[in-house]
């Protein structure tokens, strides 16, 4: 028992540890004091940007983005990716296609997307979307392509029709793949989201805050930027996982 | 778990001495098989197979390593396709009748997502019973069988044993004509095994169901059967066809008789026969 609380703390000791050293390095002036801001100028920064600053602000249009992002992602994926799933030789016949954009940078989409959409929300969003789509498809599919034979066979046994086996069975074991691939999209989306927020004639959000206060020498500031984004994707990550565990109580077991 | 008041010997039996191989069988045939053929690539499995399924008795199914034990059971319970010929249950095509199946891999054949009872209620589902009517059958079939389970947990809260007990009360609440058994007890532990033999042979009691049970261990096949099936490598044709007719409900007292040694020991003749045909 005692150990297991103790365990539960472990986590915090690598925090400690790196304000401890980011600390030492700011005493001992390892980095320049313009690009390396104490600790607490940077918390300071922080919870100033949070609360009555541009930070707070940013943050949502941020959060807007690519949730709006993930979830274009998920409407076209998550259907797409069980009906090529379930006709395993589309899916073969589309594998390298979606094999090859999948590992395309989206960040090399931009232009592209600039002359389809223009500068404005919706080329940021569509090239997230499109990421995380590919991620999600290919991750959605092979949940339902992996489908434990023998799960099918006892729902055929038993007189499912096809529908009955697709709604009942497939959807269903296809589910923690599914989460898989709706984590790592998130995740994708926020990157891509960041990214086109920095250059793509922005005038909000982290990316833009993050780009604006190196521009303008505010280090505080961009770093406090930063770790509102860190904080974001890892939030979204947990978000996702608290969802799985809740709807998919038996992935892994 | 057992409960004695419950479990009678099927009546009509003789005491368990005599010649029981070579009994002839009186009751009737429920499942007639004629003229089955198998092949899987160049591998001839099954070749013009003819067998008859008494009513209302366990047959086991024993053999060598691949000749086509489950393959047998997977065709007569339309899982996988025959090349030819014909099963016919009391005259009844397949998807005319009522019959349940039991898999060897209950972690995969059970739905995770699903609570145990509501697994036991997933084959009442699709025959559009209603949800009172599942309900209520399904608590009539616990209560028949005794079973003390958790039903309100999911399967992977359960052990190994009361997992498959969750799969062969699923296979029985249609109230099938009919039960098959893929080698059902080989993924678990031995005391395991032996408190679902003993289940296994409460139900068949119980409800008289045909049952039809591959087995990949003969002290088991005997143990359970009032007949065996001993096939011969491939392409698998009956071997023999012994009959064991002790009385039950068997116990582990049964294991030590005469006619069960003599029974196991002549199955395992012809076992070996076969086996080093080859």
């Amino acid at each position: 028992m005692k150990v297991d609380r103790f365990q539960a703390y472990l986590p915090i000791i690598g925090v400690i540890g790196l304000i401890v050293v980011w600390y030492l390095a700011v005493w001992y002036e390892v980095v320049d004091r313009v690009l390396l801001p104490s600790p607490t100028d940077t918390f300071a920064a922080l919870w100033k940007g949070a609360t009555s600053g541009r930070l707070g602000f940013d943050f949502w249009r941020t959060v807007e983005r690519t949730t709006l992002a993930t979830l274009i992602a998920a409407a076209i994926a998550i259907p797409l990716g069980i009906f090529l799933g379930a006709a395993e030789k589309l899916y073969r016949s589309l594998e390298f296609v979606i094999d090859f954009f999948r590992s395309t940078p989206a960040s090399a989409m931009f232009p592209l997307f600039l002359v389809l959409f223009g500068v404005g929300d919706e080329t940021k969003i569509s090239v997230a979307a499109f990421g995380a789509a590919l991620v999600i498809l290919f991750n959605v599919a092979y949940g339902v392509m992996n489908a434990r034979k023998t799960r099918l066979l006892a729902a055929k046994v038993m007189g499912a029709s096809r529908l009955r086996v697709l709604t009942d069975v497939m959807l269903l074991e296809s589910l923690p793949q599914t989460f898989v691939g709706l984590r790592n999209g998130v995740s994708l989306a926020l990157v891509i989201v960041v990214v086109a927020e920095m250059f793509i004639g922005s005038t909000d959000g982290l990316g833009h805050l993050v780009f604006e206060s190196q521009q303008l020498f505010a280090m505080p500031d961009m770093y406090a930027a930063i770790f509102a984004a860190g904080a974001l994707g890892y939030g979204l990550n947990l978000l996702f996982l608290l969802i799985e565990r809740r709807f998919v109580h038996w992935s892994g077991k | 778990m057992g409960k004695e008041s419950a479990l009678r010997p099927n009546s009509g039996r003789e005491a368990p001495n005599g010649s029981s191989i070579t009994l002839p069988t009186t009751s009737s045939s429920h499942v007639t098989i004629r003229g089955l053929c198998k092949s899987f690539g160049d591998a001839i499995v099954y070749d013009r197979f003819d067998l008859d399924i008494p009513q209302g008795k366990l047959v086991s199914v024993f053999g060598p390593n691949g000749c086509g034990k489950s393959t047998l059971i997977n065709m007569i319970a339309g899982l996988i396709p025959t090349d030819a010929g014909e099963i016919l249950f009391n005259g009844k095509p397949l998807r005319d009748i009522k019959f349940g199946y039991v898999f060897q891999n209950y972690r995969e054949a059970l739905f995770p997502w699903l609570r145990s009872i509501e697994n036991i209620e997933y084959p009442l589902k699709l025959m559009k019973l209603s949800k009172a009517e599942r309900r209520a059958r399904t608590q009539r079939l616990v209560a028949h069988l005794g079973v003390k389970i958790d039903l309100a947990r999911y399967p992977y809260e359960l052990s190994g044993g009361q997992q498959q007990l969750v799969s062969i009360m699923r296979a029985l609440v249609v109230e099938p004509e009919i039960l098959f058994l893929d080698e059902p007890f080989s993924a678990l532990d031995y005391e395991m095994t032996l408190f679902m033999r003993d289940q296994l042979q409460r139900i068949f009691v119980e409800t008289g169901t045909t049952t039809v049970l591959v087995s990949h261990d003969l002290e088991e096949a005997v143990y359970l059967a009032d007949r065996i099936l001993l096939l011969s490598r491939r392409p698998a044709a009956i071997a023999d066809y012994v009959h064991y007719a002790a009385a039950r409900p068997r116990t582990d007292a049964t294991l030590s008789q005469h006619d069960f040694v003599r029974v196991k020991a002549h199955c395992l003749e012809v076992f070996q026969r076969e086996v080093r045909k080859a």
